[in-house]
């Protein structure tokens, strides 16, 4: 049976209650306790460096070079809190509720409210570490809106928020590694897990520059590793994402929650063609000022500024009025590909709509002649007075779209269309994100844990941030208080010689291999599985193809991959391999997790159940719940449901018209 | 958009590992298409050189978008290649005519010993912030975060030092190896706030130590770091660093 442990009482009092009855570890006794972290984005590096500061002995491990290299680094658009510093109605009531009904009833309400309580903590820790937000002229923090919500509660920091969070984290994680408090070993990739006595204890890690397999020991292990968006091969995630210490811990028993629970981003760079490695994501917070389109005739060949006023459809405002360019991602998403399907997409592939930032450059010149008290502006100087405002909020996402497109976005509308972005699954934990492996913890985008069925833009970071700083640190004692008298296990032990060594064989056999493809072309293949059949709409057909094609592929790759290069060296072919094959494995429970689930919610669109409008059809009777799949050998799983309460956000339709 | 294809000669750094000596290999990729990234080329060339039963070329990289500051190619005699304010993952082959030759190699610098081909060690990036690169607060009990109104400008310069990616382009730019550009952008981020104006003292002092004593070389003046800087770090920051470490050499009590 899953136990959520969520405590018990009201659930705005439930987090102050935990807090206050949970079990403390002494500081003499914190000494002597070993933690070790994987993963140092935002989630891994605010809990590393915050166990750090209590005096636990932290280990803390990533695969880049550096943890300020993290793929947090990439986040653009901003962090929510409910401050309400813009006196605009926000609270934490409203944070909590916005996020449950965006993640369209499929997350924890317990948890997600919390997450709400901590959220101004957040941006209070970040600033007093030196994070550079935006700010207005009085000196006070800016803020800006994001899909979803009716108010302003996102922060930021130019497109760049992700960026300044991790280098304040980061910061304070080398803090802590200059004091002795933790060890970083970078360039280190986790591959197995060590359990001994029913407890996670400790990890078999490679280092990626000497191929060398280590032995590390841990009373407590915390997995702060990502999300897998890149089992799509094409997404907005970093090239290194991946879901390898997620998937050897679901092997060894901690439960996989709602796998198949992806966001696909509306706004990202089109792919340009068969050469394509990445997509680029244009920060969702450019739907702010910009205005989607598309001509209201099919297949219309005209260059976008040929196409008068009256000749396009701003197909969000029109199906969407109370929300318009602003719905929910997920939503976004749908409506962009439903106008393309339907023969209104533009630009050479016709898989692409216009984000439009005329009106926008227009009405902030405007409001900058009104501002400097100008006179007789011409409509040149309005526009250029336009741009400069425009270019302080989003110069750098324009830069890179010119970059990667060569088309100035300034003079025309940027193409854009969905693609791949997060994942909401991720290894199921309970309240004290703890997983079902005893002593194994797992935080930030790789838990299942806040964002239900749908992410709602800027909540990732705060999501990390919460986990890492205020949350874990917490949390942690229940177990550890306990767990004060056990001695470090040394690494000679049997269980641990017994994971190395399962390890080493598993790499030699894949070297060992020796056929004629590269892991990259089968990673491509695999992600064209998984986007033509469990992507942005899933049907019952499809799916079960998907898994027949992906057990075939699981095949064909352990059959014929071909792996240059030797084990103990620097051979980033090897790491690549190890991490496909996990994808391969995890492709097929995305399929399976995707079939149950006959319902549409949130990112999970099953065309069989819509309603007549094309929206997404949530069934509460059958599918409240969050599916917690178990591992049980090859291609088989056992489902295990923690059913969903509501208490205070009772499930509606979400509409957003 | 068009979509021209391109053939090239690339001339690519080889190096097993630290100890190896290294040289340069010559390559021929066909049929690139100027809509590709730089680093997709390489993907090309590697998904060939594996075909083929060859070494692929190994090079530092990951977000694909100019902000993690992993990928590190230096092109032409350019850190990060022909464009401005460019990283090489956002370099796109439009920069490149059909037979053109390409000349690739490392972050040359005594600070970053290469790990293998393209890929260096930069960890003593990190050694240098360890030495004083953050404000020392721990988690918890931070004021409201608007009881702390910091002046727009002020928030603003200290916002575009900390733009630094932390790529090393800088030093691979200088004929000495300097760092002063990376660790000025670290020093200026932190002292123009009012949070991280309490330690500047004693950051500066300690975080120039550390750069010493990884080997980079001194700073005279050349810009050379500025030109090449991917986030426009501004030599001014170096300016800012020489006063901070000025005023807290004459008032240091040691
Ligand atoms: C382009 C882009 C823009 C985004 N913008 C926003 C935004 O504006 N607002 C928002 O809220 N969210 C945004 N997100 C989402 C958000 O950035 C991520 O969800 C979040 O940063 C994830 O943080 P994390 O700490 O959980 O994981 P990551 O930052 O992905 O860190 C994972 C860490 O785990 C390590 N690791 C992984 N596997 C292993 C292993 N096997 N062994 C050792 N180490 C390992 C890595 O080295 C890394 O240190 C964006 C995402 C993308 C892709
Ligand atoms: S100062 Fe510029 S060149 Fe140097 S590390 Fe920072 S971003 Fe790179
Ligand atoms: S790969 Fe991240 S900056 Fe180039």
């Amino acid at each position: 049976m899953l136990n959520s442990k969520i405590p018990s009482g009201p659930l705005a009092e439930k987090w102050t209650e935990f807090k206050g009855h949970c079990k403390l570890v002494n500081p003499a006794n914190k000494r002597k306790l070993e933690i070790i972290v994987v993963g140092t984005g935002l989630a891994g590096a605010s809990a590393a460096s915050s166990l750090g500061e209590l005096g636990y002995k932290v280990k803390a491990f990533c695969f880049q070079d550096s943890p300020r290299r993290a793929h947090s680094i990439a986040a653009q658009g901003g962090i929510n809190a409910a401050k309400n510093y813009q006196n605009d109605g926000d609270s934490v009531f409203r944070l909590f509720y916005d996020t449950i009904k965006g993640g369209d009833y499929r997350a924890r309400e317990a948890n997600v409210h919390r997450l709400a309580e901590v959220s101004g903590n957040i941006i209070d820790q970040c600033v007093a570490a030196g994070v550079p937000f935006a700010r207005e002229y009085g000196g006070l923090l800016s803020n800006r809106s994001f899909g979803g919500t009716q108010v302003q509660r996102t922060f930021y920091a130019a497109g760049q928020t992700g960026q300044q969070l991790l280098i304040g984290a980061y910061q304070s994680l080398e803090r802590q590694v200059a004091l002795g408090n933790v060890d970083m070993y970078a360039r280190h990739e986790m591959l197995d897990i060590v359990i001994i006595d029913g407890k996670a204890r400790g990890i078999i890690a490679r280092n990626l520059v000497t191929g060398k397999l280590e032995r590390h020991f841990g009373h407590a292990i915390l997995l702060c590793t990502g999300g897998y968006g890149n089992v799509f091969y094409l997404s907005t995630n970093a090239m290194g994402s991946n879901v390898t210490a997620a998937w050897k811990a679901h092997l060894k028993g901690a439960y996989f929650g709602n796998p198949c629970f992806t966001q696909i981003h509306p706004t990202c760079i089109p792919v340009s063609g068969d050469h394509q490695s990445k997509l680029t994501l244009m920060s969702e917070s450019l739907r702010n000022d910009g205005r989607i389109w598309v001509p209201k005739k099919q297949n219309d060949n005209r260059r976008p500024n040929e196409i008068p006023e009256e000749e396009r459809d701003y197909y969000l405002e029109r199906r969407y009025p109370a929300f318009g360019n602003l719905v929910p991602r997920d939503v976004a998403s749908r409506a962009a590909k439903e106008r393309c399907d339907a023969g209104y997409g533009v630009g050479s592939s016709k898989q692409a709509v216009y984000l439009d930032y005329a009106d926008a450059i227009h009405r902030y010149g405007k409001g900058e002649v009104n501002k400097r008290n100008l006179h007789n502006v011409s409509e040149e100087e309005v526009v250029k007075l336009g741009k400069e405002v425009v270019k302080e909020k989003y110069g750098n996402l324009f830069d890179m779209y010119e970059k990667i497109t060569g088309e100035n976005p300034y003079e025309v509308p940027m193409r854009i269309y969905p693609a791949v972005h997060y994942t909401m699954g991720g290894l199921w934990v309970d309240y004290e994100l703890m997983t079902t492996v005893v002593g194994l913890y797992c935080l930030g985008e790789a838990n299942f844990s806040d964002h239900g069925a749908n992410r709602l833009g800027a909540s990732a970071l705060m999501q990390g941030l919460a986990d890492g700083y205020f949350v874990i640190p917490y949390t942690m004692g229940n177990y550890l208080a306990d767990d004060i008298m056990t001695k470090a296990i040394p690494t000679d032990h049997p269980a641990f010689v017994e994971a190395e060594k399962a390890v080493a064989d598993r790499i030699n056999r894949l070297m060992n291999i020796k056929g004629k493809q590269t892991v990259e072309s089968m990673h491509k293949r695999l992600g064209k599985i998984m986007w033509e059949k469990c992507g942005m709409a899933r049907n019952e057909a499809g799916l079960k193809e998907a898994i027949v094609e992906i057990q075939a592929l699981k095949k064909e790759f352990w059959r014929d991959i071909r792996i240059p290069g030797s084990i103990e060296e620097m051979n980033p072919e090897l790491d690549k391999a190890n991490r496909v094959a996990d994808f391969i494995e995890l492709g097929e429970l995305m399929c399976l997790d995707a079939l149950n689930r006959r319902e549409s919610c949130g990112g999970h669109f099953r065309e069989e159940s819509q309603t007549e409008e094309g929206e997404a059809k949530r069934n509460d009777e059958e599918f409240s719940y969050v599916a917690a799949w178990q591992y049980a050998g090859e291609h088989q799983w056992q489902l295990h449901k923690e059913a969903l309460n509501f208490e205070v956000a009772k499930p509606t339709q979400r509409s957003y018209k | 958009m068009s979509s021209n294809n391109l053939n090239l000669t690339l001339k690519v750094w080889k190096q097993k590992n630290s100890q190896d000596k290294g040289q340069f290999e010559t390559y021929q990729v066909k049929d690139i298409s100027d809509e590709m990234s730089f680093l997709e080329m390489f993907d090309v060339l590697n998904e060939k050189l594996i075909a083929e039963g060859k070494e692929p070329v190994t090079f530092d990289h990951d977000c694909r978008e100019g902000i993690c500051g992993a990928c590190s190619m230096y092109i032409d005699g350019k850190p990060h290649g022909p464009w401005l304010a460019n990283t090489v993952c956002q370099l796109h082959m439009r920069a490149y005519k059909d037979g053109d030759t390409v000349t690739v190699e490392p972050w040359r610098a005594n600070a970053f010993p290469v790990i293998k081909d393209l890929m260096v060690d930069r960890s003593a990036f990190d050694r240098i912030i360890q030495a004083g690169g953050y404000i020392s607060v721990n988690t918890g009990n931070a004021q409201d975060a608007n009881n702390i109104p910091i002046e727009k400008q002020l928030a603003d310069d200290s916002f575009a030092a900390a733009a630094c990616i932390g790529c090393g382009a800088c030093v691979a730019a200088c004929k000495n190896s300097s760092a002063m550009l990376f660790l000025s952008a670290k020093v200026s981020h932190l002292a123009l706030l009012p949070q991280g104006a309490i330690e500047r003292k004693t950051r500066v002092l300690n975080m120039i130590a550390q750069m010493d004593a990884e080997g980079f070389g001194a700073c005279t003046n050349t810009g050379a770091c500025e030109a090449v800087c991917p986030k426009e770090i501004s030599l001014t920051n170096i300016a800012r660093l020489n006063q901070e470490y000025l005023l807290a050499g004459l008032t240091a009590e040691k």
